[in-house]
């Protein structure tokens, strides 16, 4: 009998962003989130939530990451992670903090909480309440922090960076360590959603990005055994794009809070994707047959010069909703990619951004009340 | 910074990381924040000697009883296994 294999369907998911709510005490105006969205009435209830878990992890998903919004401002949240500890699910919070006690997180750890992401938008006072829009919210994380090594969950910080906290950098890297985190994921601000909105404020300048670089190089050799970097660099000034999600519809389901299904959580800014909802179809059928999660797959769909070039499997042509929003066409190469046709235009307008003079902030809100 | 782990350390896996059956791929898996590294069967047979009481000599003759093999070959994979899983800050010596 000839050798066949064992597994037919393309690939499976590895990990479920569940963005159990858009409401989120914060503000922050780089926030990955919809420009539009609705608040508490429209949010998934308890019990279809458990249910998509149970449906993740015969799936074959490993990682859930319990995110928002807030996911702290779930009341539900304490089931939720009960529910995704019952079905093996690696749960990961990714929190601002905010709606979080330190008898709060010892009840989630109790029911098998994994691990804590929490975000930092600034290492000193002033700079944190302005990219949160939150007062006083420093003292609160670092609070958070306290509690979350005094539970012994392994901690991540996550750390939004831009033009105006990249000097940063440095310290940023000494409170991780000083904090007790594991890790921390030095995310250069990508411009989708409400920081395409803020390009002028936010965009990194050329020095500061090489600056970033070389710090974080040298911050992974000095502190090897003691903290681990997760770098996303700026793609703007770079030669390839970076390998969006892994390739399309290739390793991770996000899940709206309304339970509406995506590739990635820019994807609704692909006009013409219709994005099937898990109270509607299971989700394996919305991963293997959905017209939304097929429709960048593999690299039929690509044009040049990605169709022809050595690469397309390094980084799958780049980002399909920065082609969308740069090239007008979800298809095209990610501007992004040196070898795009539009790759100069889009650099001279980081750097035309990155030389403003731009402070003022557009906010992250919801369309309609909580 | 890492150090040279000596004989009588004791490894541990850090809170957080667990060995997991990944049934729908078949194998075994080690999960940790952002993280899920494939276990082989020798990875699985170094850790079934890890618990955090275990000193670093002891895994080893354990693991060369069980496979009658030269201590230096299975000190060698050992070594390079738990130096891989230390750096990447899922497991540390007590």
């Amino acid at each position: 009998m000839n050798a066949v294999p064992q597994n037919t369907s393309p690939l499976l998911p590895i990990a479920m962003l569940a963005e159990l709510t858009y409401r989120c005490p914060l503000a922050c105006p780089y926030c990955s989130n919809p420009l539009s969205m609705s608040g508490r009435s429209s949010e998934l209830p308890t019990e279809i939530w458990v249910d998509v878990f149970r449906q993740a992890a015969e799936l074959g998903i490993l990682h859930l990451h319990l995110s928002g919004g807030e996911p702290a401002s779930r009341r539900d949240l304490e089931e939720l992670v009960s529910a995704a500890g019952e079905h093996g699910l690696y749960s990961n919070l990714i929190t601002s903090g905010v709606g979080l006690t330190e008898q709060r997180l010892g009840e989630l750890k109790r029911r098998g909480l994994d691990h804590v992401q929490l975000s930092i938008q600034g290492v000193d006072h002033a700079t944190a309440d302005k990219f949160s829009g939150y007062k006083n919210s420093l003292a609160r994380k670092l609070a958070v922090a306290e509690w979350v090594a005094r539970l012994d969950i392994p901690l991540t910080l996550n750390a939004v960076m831009h033009r105006q906290n990249l000097d940063r950098l440095e310290d940023t890297i000494e409170l991780a360590v000083q904090l007790g985190a594991r890790r921390l994921e030095v995310a250069t601000v990508q411009f989708h959603g409400w920081a395409e909105q803020n390009r002028g404020a936010l965009m990194p300048t050329r020095e500061q990005v090489r600056q970033a670089g070389e710090i974080v190089r040298a911050a992974r050799e000095r502190l090897r055994g003691i903290l681990v970097i997760d770098y996303v660099p700026a793609d703007y000034y770079a030669r390839f794009p970076k390998a969006c999600m892994g390739g399309w519809g290739a390793t991770s389901m996000n899940v709206a809070p309304d339970g509406a299904v995506l590739p990635c959580h820019a994807a609704h800014t692909i006009p013409g994707l219709v994005f099937e909802n898990v109270q509607e179809r299971s989700l394996r059928d919305i991963w293997e047959a959905s017209e939304s999660f097929n429709a960048f797959r593999g690299n039929e769909w690509m044009q040049e010069p990605c169709r022809s070039c050595e690469r397309k499997h390094v980084d799958f042509g780049g980002c399909r909703c920065q082609a969308m929003a740069l090239a007008g066409d979800a298809r095209a190469t990610d501007p992004a990619c040196s070898l795009s046709p539009l790759h100069l235009d889009l650099v001279a307008a980081a750097e035309r951004d990155a030389a403003s003079q731009e402070t003022e902030l557009v906010y992250r809100k919801l369309t309609s009340p909580a | 910074m890492t150090t040279a782990i000596t004989p009588s350390a004791r490894p541990r896996l850090l809170s957080g990381v667990r060995t997991h059956f990944d049934k729908a791929r078949d194998r075994w898996v080690l999960l940790a924040p952002e993280r899920a590294l494939e276990l082989d069967a020798i990875a699985m047979h170094i850790l079934a000697e890890v618990d955090g009481q275990t000193s670093l000599e002891n895994v080893i003759s354990a693991l060369a009883a069980k496979f009658a093999a030269p201590r230096e070959q299975i000190e060698q994979d050992v070594r390079a296994f738990f130096l891989s899983l230390e750096d990447r800050r899922l497991m540390e010596f007590v």
